[in-house]
């Protein structure tokens, strides 16, 4: 491997941005092929659904044997709201290795009690990202499950502006509505108010906070391993 | 501390940029019972100080001898290697593994 490659590799990651090595195994050849990069790609097809896939693997092209080296970002959670629903949400999340902050300035939710071994901030959602909380991306989810709209609403305008992957709002078809109409009076687009999934979660009758823990994890997981290239705005 | 990719590809830099010798390990493909899963890396230098894992522990020790290899000669191979099944009977899997693995010398 050429250092170019490797350091080009590091930056990348150390960016959170996704990336694919692409070798040949006879030696002949090899290249770093960015995510911005893969539309235009003679490969974008094979690289968009290994991108999707998260997973490293063989691919014979033209009688070429090929390895691709998958680099994406980990991905992360940000729940906005100590609730209950995200107490049974914090430890599903991590048994499907996902990185999970629990954001709720009301310091009486968020307790280390409620919450044993998450990272807690006890902040407003815009003193949060990028201060406690690292700036949100394209490899983010956020879950806004307050109910409050001095708190979700922020995160949610936060989470659109940075493309996150997923964004999911808590509450009714009616709660909802008037977000809609509050985001619209901030300047969103339609087609951007529409990436919110609300109400939250996938659509399994759930009704105990585990359940819709589960039912908001299962979207969480068809969005992320939904092809990329179709989303690589 | 376990290291991570991250811990490893940047390690790889590092001692190339210090003038070391280097070489990287990849996991390309798996039968049965591999203990590492396919992209897993370890980076080796010319003394054979080496950071990551390809297999666990069972043939790090040859990776490592193919690794002093192609920085030597500056090639990249390919290596296939079985996990003895001794081995693999200790970690709980009785099948035995194989897996390939891709040496290439950072240049």
């Amino acid at each position: 491997m050429q250092l170019d490659a490797l350091t080009a590799l590091n930056a990348e990651r150390a960016a959170r941005r996704a990336v694919i090595l692409v070798t040949n195994l006879d030696g002949s050849a090899q290249r770093v092929v960015r995510e911005a990069e893969i539309a235009a790609d003679p490969l974008a097809d094979l690289l968009g659904q290994r991108l999707a896939s998260g997973k490293s693997g063989l691919a014979e092209v033209d009688g070429r044997q090929l390895f691709l080296t998958v680099q994406a970002p980990p991905v992360r959670l940000v729940i906005v709201g100590a609730v209950h629903i995200s107490q049974a949400l914090c430890p599903m999340a991590f048994a499907l290795d996902l990185d999970v902050a629990v954001i709720d300035p009301r310091t009486a939710f968020a307790t280390p009690e409620r919450f044993p071994g998450i990272d807690l901030v006890t902040l407003w959602p815009d003193e949060a990202f990028g201060g406690a909380v690292p700036p949100l991306d394209r490899y983010c989810a956020v879950a806004a499950l307050t109910h409050d709209p001095k708190i979700d609403d922020p995160a949610l305008m936060a989470a659109l502006r940075a493309d996150c992957f997923y964004v999911g709002a808590l509450g009714s078809r009616k709660t909802h509505a008037a977000r809609v109409a509050r985001l619209e009076g901030a300047g969103f687009s339609q087609d951007t108010i529409g990436r919110i999934a609300a109400p939250i979660g996938l659509d399994i009758g759930a009704v105990s906070p585990a359940e819709i823990a589960v039912s908001i994890l299962g979207q969480i997981v068809a969005a992320q391993r939904a092809p990329r290239s179709a989303s690589a705005r | 501390m376990l290291s991570t990719e991250t811990d490893i590809l940047s390690t790889a830099e590092a001692w190339r940029r210090a003038g070391r010798g280097v070489a990287l390990a990849t996991v390309i493909e798996t039968w049965g019972s591999a203990p590492r899963p396919i992209g897993s890396h370890l980076v080796v230098d010319a003394e054979g100080n080496f950071l990551g894992s390809v297999s666990g522990g069972c043939v790090e020790g040859a990776v490592i001898t193919e690794g002093m290899e192609a920085i030597a000669d500056g090639r990249a191979r390919v290596v296939e290697f079985g996990v003895a099944d001794e081995t693999a009977w200790r970690v709980g899997l009785s099948c035995g593994g194989r897996i390939r693995v891709y040496v290439e010398p950072v240049t």
